[in-house]
């Protein structure tokens, strides 16, 4: 059970990462949930967004360079020591994390982490044995 | 022989049959121009050479060469060999500095380059039944027309387009099934690009032939037009104090450029000596235009990198071959002291797996040290989700180039299409030092 | 200045009896519709729609019997439907300039090439053309047949041909001094333009060498033939073609300046009522309307040009004894040419309601900016974008600017007004303000 997560290479210039949320607002696309990662000449932005097909068709006519990943996103209580929990039972299986992020439902006390992984499979294996729920799309792009 | 030759008899003529051909017209060209062009009688005597000296091919060496100086110092007609009211038609390159470079033409000229431009599409096997469409820029510029009365020599149907209006140019493509394209191998991508905005699969098209020229170009580019193109991509060589296109071309055999030397003679010479190189060395590339009667050029410098290879060819073809260029002696960048050529650049960049040909070279000086910035553009074969994949591409260009150039680069990802195209040559240099 | 008694490049054909000259033109014509009828579906078809066979023409009074091609309907053809020979017997394509997604193609076989050079020599020789000229073309090359027509017609009189193309006025005038050039071919516009450039860079006609102008691709008047003639010190001719027809060549003034001898051995010219259709007698001025007679790949019937004109039939002096036909005074419609550019206020109207940020209130002003035609679109933007959405505004403009430019093939003045700016009158509106003084 993955989620689909949109990666865009964008320049670290001014308005940049303001013409991508304004092209996804006018095509009346969410974003559910982002993360950017940079260095001082370029930027990796992930997001999660409500209709990935069609904000994966529309970025790519406007000439951005993307790629579609399959990300794991887990619901954790929105508590100190949630995130913590996690990371440890992954550390304790020798599970690598290429990169992780957070955000918080508004409307429960809960809180989603989205996890990329080397071992996707094997990872999911882990956080459903010990009880862990696994989101789908349909859990978190509906909303 | 699987492309056919437009002049048969003298593309495969023996070798001693047309060095005697070749020493003829030598000897009919040094009188020729002795005769009728005040600049060459007198630099032949300021050599110290008469024409009844020069008897044969291995005399060339002793003739004095000609550069772009002495057009520059000759502007704008007095390098030609025959009175104006002979002369057809001119054309003209912009110089880098001030003068233009004028060359003219007979009508008898005209017919030769019309001739040995049907030859280069007779070598990418073109014929009558082709659609020969021209998108070099038309004009001044010697590539239009020159490719263009080649196609009408030929037979074929020829679309003279000229430069821009890439869409335009796909739609023609689509509904009058072009088979040979004739652009520089940048707009070639170009049109690549376009097609792909456009939802035009152009592997589905007639295109079957892209003859490429006027800029250099590497074998990842070729691969990269072939690919997306969906054609067989053939490199061509000229320029327009020789003829403009039609010097010589490549065959499908693929091993190099067949050179037209029955009229025009190459040599590879030592840039620094001037000293003729034996076949197989590379060096500065020289024309002696053995027929042409408005404008005979002596031992030209082309400023272009290359060697001569005399092996024979699966083709049929017995005319010598060209290396496809690697460079100009002039293009040369010094970079803290270290010779740089944009070619060697590019051929790191293009070999690396996955990249799109598209960068752009610059070079700016900082506290008095030279700084060499390479930008690349980012496609999706290449493009990594994670930073680490990014920085790994980025290491390996800087550490191939510091391979090879021994010079530290800074290596810049940017998005596709932040750098200029260009529709002509591609401007692959930005040099910011203030000198 | 030349002798007004220049030489003739064709006498056979250009100083035929007229009488003669009608029954070659008889013959070829009824050539030309045996072959079509059989041979090209689609002229074939519009003959047998009016019941008219090609024995049905008798005299060249039957022409008017056939029934007319419109530019619309040569578009509909796209891209091989109106030509009548297989790809392989074509050796060229060209195509018909300004004209929306689908241009009109145009093909010419060995024999129309040659035809076609040898209408321009004709009318480059009756303009003064000879071998000892040095000609610059600053017509388009390309797909517009300008730059090729008159290029091929100058190489074929032996002139030196300098192919410039179109633009970069600086580099035109140096090249002007630099090489001697003796005739310059352009649109009367663009010589102008030319003429300001001479003169911002203080080059003199003492230090040119320039003594003949052909000029076409656009209407010009008597006022800017002077103008012209007295800035650059040269002899100014005018010629007019079309691609439809063949490109330029169909007809060219002698150096008398006193309408423009048509090549009637090759294109059958007529002059109709535009309203009606009616053909119309000489000298009354209407439309004109051309047949080929000779064209292989792309012939014509009865070509409906939406040039106003009419035929001059008293002989000309200069001994050539071909109908000529006066300068063109407009359109039939509402075309307006723009730097030798055709633009429909249509193409316009279209590109302009695919914008929904557009209100469908706009103008079109076309002035001379100097010597160079310009033409301004205005038109009113929704209002909310000039309160608060500037950048909005911003990326708006570029998009129709852009889409505007490629459209038209020429770069337009771009400015968008508040909302309720442009005038509002009853019925139809006026959409054009054409300023330019003739």
């Amino acid at each position: 059970m993955t989620v689909r997560q949109i990666s865009v290479f964008i320049e670290n210039r001014a308005g940049r990462l303001e013409m991508i949320a304004r092209l996804l607002g006018d095509a009346g696309i969410n974003i559910r949930a982002l993360s950017l990662a940079d260095t001082s000449d370029f930027g990796i932005l992930r997001l999660i967004v409500n209709r990935p097909a069609d904000a994966e068709a529309m970025l790519r006519r406007h000439g951005f360079t993307l790629r579609m990943t399959e990300v794991v996103a887990v619901e954790v209580p929105d508590v100190p020591g949630g995130l913590a929990g996690v990371l440890s039972l992954l550390a304790a299986h020798q599970i690598n994390v290429e990169y992780m992020y957070a955000f918080v439902e508004k409307t429960a006390d809960k809180a989603v982490l989205v996890f990329r992984f080397n071992d996707s499979a094997r990872a999911m294996d882990v956080l459903r044995g010990a009880g862990i729920r696994l989101l789908g799309e349909a859990d978190i792009l509906t909303k | 022989m699987t492309s056919r030759c437009f002049e048969r008899k003298l593309e495969t003529m023996s070798c001693d049959e047309r060095a005697a051909l070749q020493g003829d017209r030598l000897r009919a060209v040094v009188a020729r121009v002795y005769e009728h062009v005040p600049f060459y009688r007198r630099r032949l005597e300021q050599h110290g050479i008469h024409p009844d000296d020069i008897r044969s091919l291995s005399d060339l060496s002793r003739l004095p060469f000609t550069t772009k100086t002495d057009f520059r110092e000759e502007y704008p007609f007095g390098l030609f060999a025959v009175p104006m009211s002979r002369v057809v038609r001119l054309h003209a390159s912009s110089g880098t500095t001030g003068k233009p470079t004028v060359v003219g033409y007979t009508r008898r000229d005209i017919d030769l380059w019309a001739r040995t431009c049907a030859r280069t599409l007779a070598c990418a096997g073109g014929s009558r039944n082709d659609v020969v469409q021209v998108a070099y820029g038309y004009g001044l510029f010697t590539g239009g027309l020159g490719m263009h009365y080649g196609g009408e020599k030929l037979g074929a149907t020829v679309i003279p387009m000229s430069g821009g209006n890439t869409k335009r140019q796909i739609m023609l493509m689509q509904d009058f099934g072009t088979t040979l394209l004739c652009c520089t191998p940048s707009y070639a991508l170009e049109i690549a690009e376009v097609a792909t905005d456009m939802g035009v699969d152009m592997r589905k098209l007639k295109l079957r032939a892209g003859l490429f020229g006027a800029e250099p170009w590497s074998a990842r580019m070729r691969q990269a037009i072939e690919e997306r193109l969906g054609l067989q991509a053939f490199d061509i060589y000229g320029l327009s104090e020789v003829i403009g296109p039609g010097v010589s071309s490549e065959c499908d055999a693929h091993c190099g450029l067949h050179v037209f030397e029955d009229h025009f003679y190459p040599e590879v010479i030592d840039p620094e000596s001037g000293q003729p190189l034996p076949d197989g060395e590379r060096g500065e590339l020289v024309f002696t235009c053995l027929t042409k009667e408005a404008l005979p050029l002596l031992r030209y410098r082309t400023r272009d990198i290359t060697r001569l290879m005399r092996a024979p060819c699966p083709c049929g073809r017995t005319l010598v071959r060209m290396e496809r260029v690697s460079g100009r002696t002039d293009d040369m960048l010094i970079i803290r002291g270290v010779n740089v050529f944009p070619s060697q650049i590019e051929s790191v960049l293009l070999e690396i797996e996955g990249t799109e040909p598209h960068y752009l070279i610059v070079v700016d000086r900082r506290e008095n040290m030279d700084e060499l910035e390479i930008q690349v553009e980012v496609n999706e074969r290449v493009f990594s989700d994670e930073v680490r994949g990014l920085e790994a591409l980025r290491q390996k260009v800087a550490s191939e180039i510091f391979s090879i150039l021994g010079l530290t680069a800074k290596v810049t990802l940017v998005e596709p299409r932040s750098i200029e195209r260009s529709q002509g040559k591609a401007k692959r240099v930005i040099d910011k030092r203030v000198l | 200045m030349p002798s007004s008694a220049s030489r003739i490049f064709d006498p056979a054909a250009e100083r035929l009896e007229p009488e003669k000259r009608r029954t070659l033109q008889l013959e070829r014509l009824q050539t030309q519709l045996r072959r079509l009828y059989d041979g090209s579906h689609y002229y074939g078809e519009k003959m047998r729609a009016v019941g008219v066979r090609p024995q049905d023409i008798r005299g060249l009074e039957d022409l008017a019997r056939l029934p007319f091609t419109e530019k619309e309907d040569l578009r509909r053809q796209y891209p091989y439907g109106a030509m009548t020979v297989p790809l392989a017997d074509v050796v060229r394509l060209q195509a018909s300039t300004g004209t929306t997604g689908r241009p009109i193609m145009v093909g010419y076989t060995r024999t129309d090439l040659e035809i076609w050079t040898q209408t321009v020599a004709r009318i480059l020789v009756a303009g003064g053309l000879s071998c000892d000229d040095i000609v610059q073309i600053a017509f388009g090359y390309g797909l517009f047949t300008g730059g090729f027509g008159l290029h091929q017609g100058a190489e074929r009189v032996g002139a030196t041909v300098i192919p410039v193309s179109s633009g970069n006025s600086e580099r035109q005038v140096a090249l002007m001094r630099d090489l001697g050039v003796t005739a310059l071919v352009c649109t009367p516009s663009y010589a102008l333009c030319l003429a300001e450039e001479l003169e911002r860079q203080g080059i003199t006609k003492s230090d040119l060498r320039l003594r003949l102008g052909f000029f076409g691709g656009e209407f010009w008047s008597e006022i800017m033939r002077k103008q012209i003639q007295s800035r650059l010190g040269l002899l100014a001719t005018d010629n007019y073609g079309l691609s439809e027809v063949m490109g330029p060549g169909v007809s060219g003034e002698c150096l008398r300046q006193d309408g423009m001898h048509i090549a009637e051995d090759h294109f059958l010219c007529e002059v109709v009522d535009p309203e009606t259709g009616d053909s119309l007698p000489d000298e009354a001025e209407g439309e004109l309307v051309f047949t080929t007679l000779t064209r292989q790949a792309s012939p014509v019937i009865r070509y409906r040009t939406r040039d106003r004109s009419r035929i001059l039939t008293e002989p000309c002096p200069c001994g050539r004894t071909t109908r000529r036909m006066a300068k063109v005074t407009g359109r039939a419609d509402d075309m307006l040419i723009i730097r030798g550019v055709n633009v429909f206020p249509s193409q316009v109207e279209t590109v302009l309601l695919a914008f929904s940020e557009i209100r469908p209130h706009y103008e079109l002003v076309v002035s001379r900016d100097g010597a160079m035609d310009q033409l301004e679109v205005r038109v009113e933007a929704d209002g909310g974008l000039f309160s608060d959405r500037m950048g909005e505004m911003a990326a708006l403009r570029d998009r129709l600017q852009r889409r505007l430019d490629s459209v038209l093939g020429l770069r337009v003045r771009l400015t968008l007004l508040e909302p309720g700016s442009l005038e509002r009158v009853p019925g139809k509106a006026r959409r054009v303000r054409d300023l330019r003084v003739w």
